[in-house]
């Protein structure tokens, strides 16, 4: 076993794992943050995606302890002071979900790609969110979603 | 005195919905977020080979593994567990959840490990050892039909599952073929075309895989089950009678469900093992689907081959449609397995009066995944033989495709329309809807634009399908489950309003629309709605979420309960006003005599009177809380036509789609914005399958597309943005007038896109190509050069 420690939504959590034990498990089992998804086993839905230092990463890909000291942002600390974030407001606003499953990914993902090109086009978002799958929407309204937010961020 | 706000209407409006706050946070509870005290974790151990006979299984390294609970093989879980049952009166042969002495195909569980924790109990899943004498295994369900190299169920020679049903014209309710009007039309056709069509197979892929967590609690001798599905009624109804168990000893809760797609309708084996294991082990026991798994051991759709012959005469009018279906239906037959394809017979009409239909079907065991309901289910299947056709013979007869299918219209006064198929269409507007998408897509500059694109040497194509569904399925003769819906309203003491419905959604946002639609009937604002779901503890009855019957069946259900509901209150309300029920009005939160609004009471008013009711009125109980059942007299036909504009890359052979126009008519609409969105997730899926998406099986029965590195699942970059227009018909079915949506992007996108496909390949002298549209493929004709 080994000992980790990190900061994760702001707050300093540490944990005993084997050192096997994917960080999404991790935030999801010995947490109990429920919010990042396990969507496949080989890293292309991106339903798992969390910010690890500030930058948008799939969580079933590191394991815990190679997230030993990082500072991780998971979907349930993006809201502030119970204000939504602009990208969870712009998914409300524009129907940017449909069952949810891929939407907590999505919005982290959206989150990095949004600090890198704050004025995206919509082929740029497009490519920008490539990596993680939805199902339900065929992506259009996450599109105008991400737009929303880009607009309002 | 303060005035009353005034609330819009909500029906019919783009209101945003009321489950987004908890998903956007990450709060919603999906299966795999729920943990009990207790709770141990269960790993199949599942077939690496697609036919073979279990010699033996070694489970003693699991079993010694520190953390493992238990591990049963089929042939010790066939003691506490009987073979499945399936939901359609077709023959089926026996089909343990774990198999017992012969596997089928590749992915079916041959044993069940019981441990502490997920890594543990796959651990020890991995340490089984299986010995295997393999057997030929057959994928080609055409080889299959002749009984070689394998007969996969004893009972079923030359595995047929269905050995051949007709249908159409001619074809008596005993049974009985009178050919002579199909022969007729064939006969005296100027032109026949005729072509073999693959529709291939797919993996519905629901963003969450499965999951269930079952909990048996001794004693009380009750058994909660958890379960990622679409219809948990039907879970209980099964989950009961599998575990020896009443009705009323199983609650069975879909909580949030991160997708279906038809894949989660099917009651499957793992949801009987957790229960059975629960009940045997007295403890809660979880099973999460792997991705992997999720490839091999969840239903697959589609794979439908079509030989299809059209009959018409040279002004383009359809005589005559043949039909021969042959479906691969895997290794088993599931819940509604061997019902799927005869919906692709009932719709081989489309939007079309053609006189003469012979469809036959053939249903054919292959060591495959088993297939079941997939978006659309039956009815893609049939727009695409239909639709593909049609423009075959366009292109045949050099006419317009858009004047060929307006030629063999249903026309608009015919409605209702009896099919030869057993169809009774309930309203629609063919050459309206085929209007409005030739003026969206602007038709003639569209074909000129590929012209000049042409001139300049591109490969451009411009495609056209039209589509009729069946939604809002449906009477109960049609299904073996009952096809009603229930709905409970409720206005509590304090005036606010619950509401239970049996659809049970899993991203459809009914907890939207039918808020809306609760917030209109009794005027009250929407914050004041609650509506319960996915629960049979909370769900007293239902059916559940598949066939786009949400709206139609369990909205219309609502309407009628909140119907009942607000006619009582009417009556309270009236006692206490003194005044005469027919005078009120319901708005704002209140209720009160029509031009006197002064005189209002308030919902909690009126609700604090009819749970304390003295005087108790004359005629009346107390309490404002009554249900309703709803049994449709039909199904509902919407229908629509698609465009779509298709570049292929002369050099790579790789398919660009342009533009995408889609009308639907979906009848009346409760909330546009939740319908549009439903169009844009079913023309994803039918664009996956036209271009990119395909189960692949190698000829010994392995899935080589069996993870997302293979399997191409669509991305956000695979699509422009789509161009939605609507028309609207309502249906008679229902009172609310709605038909249902959930199922529609699916059935216009593969034809419409093929057939775009086939008409940039026009030079190379093609007429056919099939599914999906891969690059390869088409560079292959393309070095073919023009002919």
């Amino acid at each position: 076993m080994a000992r980790i420690s990190m900061t994760v939504n702001g707050k300093a959590r540490k944990g005993e794992v084997e050192p096997r034990l994917l960080l999404v498990h991790f935030l999801r089992e010995q947490l109990l943050l429920t919010g990042a998804h396990v969507g496949c086993d080989t890293s292309q839905c991106g339903a798992c995606t969390v910010l690890v230092d500030g930058r948008s990463a799939k969580s079933c890909t590191l394991f815990a302890v190679q997230a030993d000291g990082c500072d991780i942002t998971t979907i349930e600390g993006l809201a502030t002071d119970g204000q939504l974030h602009p990208l969870q407001n712009g998914f409300w606003e524009e129907h940017g979900l449909q069952c949810g499953y891929c939407t907590p990914g999505m919005i982290m993902s959206a989150v990095n790609l949004l600090n890198d090109t704050p004025s995206p086009t919509d082929q740029q978002i497009r490519e920008g969110i490539s990596g993680n799958f939805c199902r339900c929407t065929g992506y259009q309204h996450i599109v105008n979603a991400i737009q929303h937010a880009a607009r309002k961020g | 005195m303060a005035t009353t706000p005034v609330l819009p209407k909500l029906v019919g409006e783009r209101v945003k919905r009321r489950e987004d706050p908890r998903l956007i946070q990450g709060r919603g509870t999906y299966v795999d977020d729920i943990k009990l005290v207790g709770m141990r974790h269960l790993a199949f151990k599942r077939s690496d080979v697609a036919h073979g006979r279990i010699r033996s299984i070694d489970t003693r390294a699991a079993e010694g593994m520190d953390g493992v609970e238990a591990v049963f093989t089929g042939a010790q879980l066939a003691k506490l567990l009987g073979p499945m049952p399936i939901g359609t009166p077709f023959p089926s042969p026996p089909h343990y959840a774990v198999a017992v002495d012969v596997v089928r195909y590749a992915g079916e569980p041959v044993a069940v490990v019981v441990a502490s924790d997920r890594y543990t109990a796959r651990d020890a899943a991995d340490a089984i050892v299986i010995d295997v004498e393999p057997l030929p295994a057959v994928v080609d369900p055409e080889l299959a039909m002749t009984g070689r190299p394998t007969v996969i169920h004893a009972d079923f020679p030359n595995n047929l599952a269905v050995a051949l049903v007709p249908s159409g014209t001619g074809v008596g309710a005993d049974g009985s073929v009178d050919d002579t009007a199909v022969e007729k039309a064939f006969a005296e056709a100027d032109v026949v075309i005729s072509q073999r069509m693959m529709n291939q197979r797919l993996v519905p892929n629901a963003m969450e895989p499965r999951g269930v967590l079952a909990h048996f609690e001794p004693g009380k001798e009750s058994m909660t089950i958890w379960s990622s599905t679409q219809n948990p009624h039907i879970l209980r109804t099964m989950i009961a009678a599998m575990t020896g168990l009443g009705q009323d000893q199983v609650r069975a809760i879909a909580p949030e469900v991160g997708g279906g797609f038809g894949a989660k309708i099917n009651i499957y084996g793992e949801e009987y093992v957790a229960a059975t294991v629960s009940k045997a082990l007295g403890l809660p026991v979880k099973w999460i689907e792997d991705r992997s798994e999720a490839f091999v051991a969840t239903t697959h759709g589609r794979d439908i081959l079509g030989y299809i012959d059209v009959a018409a005469r040279r002004d383009g009018k359809v005589l005559g449609l043949r039909m021969r279906l042959i479906a691969d239906i895997g290794a088993y037959n599931m819940l509604l397995t061997a019902a799927i394809p005869t919906l692709t017979m009932l719709m081989a009409n489309g939007t079309y009066d053609i006189p003469a239909i012979r469809t036959t079907l053939t249903e054919v065991f292959t060591n495959k995944t088993p297939t079941d309901a997939y978006r659309g289910a039956g009815r893609p299947e049939a727009t695409y033989f239909v639709e593909r056709a049609m423009d075959m013979l366009a292109r045949e007869l050099k006419m317009d495709p858009a004047e060929l299918r307006r030629r063999n219209f249903i026309a608009a006064d015919k409605f209702p329309y009896q099919t030869q198929m057993g169809a009774v269409y309930d309203s629609g507007d063919y050459g309206k809807a085929l209007d409005v998408a030739l003026q969206a897509a602007n038709w003639k500059a569209l074909l000129a634009e590929r012209d000049a694109a042409r001139k300049d040497g591109r490969l451009v194509g411009v495609g056209l399908a039209m589509y009729v569904e069946v939604c809002g399925i449906g009477p109960s003769s049609s299904l073996p489950t009952g096809g009603w819906e229930h709905s409970q309203v409720t206005v509590e003491r304090d005036g606010r309003i619950s509401a239970t419905t049996g659809a049970s959604p899993h991203g459809q946002g009914n907890e939207t629309t039918f808020g809306q639609m609760l917030a209109d009937q009794f005027g009250v604002p929407l914050e004041h709605i609650t509506i319960h779901h996915g629960d049979t503890g909370v769900v007293k009855q239902g059916i559940g979420t598949f066939g786009s019957r949400s709206q139609a069946v369990g909205g219309t259900a609502l309407h009628l309960a909140g119907g009942k509901v607000k006619a009582k209150m009417a009556k309270f309300a009236a006692a206490l006003l003194e005044a005469h029920e027919d005078d009120l009005v319901f708005e704002n939160g209140r209720i009160g005599v029509k031009g006197a609004p002064s005189s209002a009471k308030t919902f909690a008013e009126v609700a604090g009177y009819a749970y304390v009711p003295v005087p108790l009125p004359p005629g009346l109980d107390p309490g404002l809380s009554d249900e309703a059942f709803f049994e449709p007299a039909n199904n509902t036909y919407p229908f629509g036509c698609h465009i779509t504009m298709l570049e292929i890359d002369r050099e790579t052979g790789e398919p660009t789609l342009l533009r995408v126009v889609a009308v639907d008519d979906a009848g009346n609409l409760i909330n546009p914005l939740i319908v549009e969105g439903q169009i844009h997730g079913g023309l994803a899926q039918g664009i996956g399958q036209a271009m990119i998406e395909e189960a692949v099986y190698n000829e010994d029965g392995q899935l080589l597309t069996g993870s997302f590195m293979d399997y191409a699942l669509p991305r956000a970059t695979d699509f422009p943005r789509f161009e939605m227009h609507a028309t609207v018909t309502p249906t008679p079915v229902n009172p609310l007038g709605a038909k249902g949506v959930g199922e529609a992007g699916t059935l216009g996108a593969t034809p419409s896109i093929v057939n775009a496909a086939v008409d940039a390949l026009a030079e190379f002298g093609v007429t056919h190509v099939d599914m999906m549209l891969r690059p390869e493929k088409l560079w292959r004709i393309i070095q073919g050069g023009p002919r």
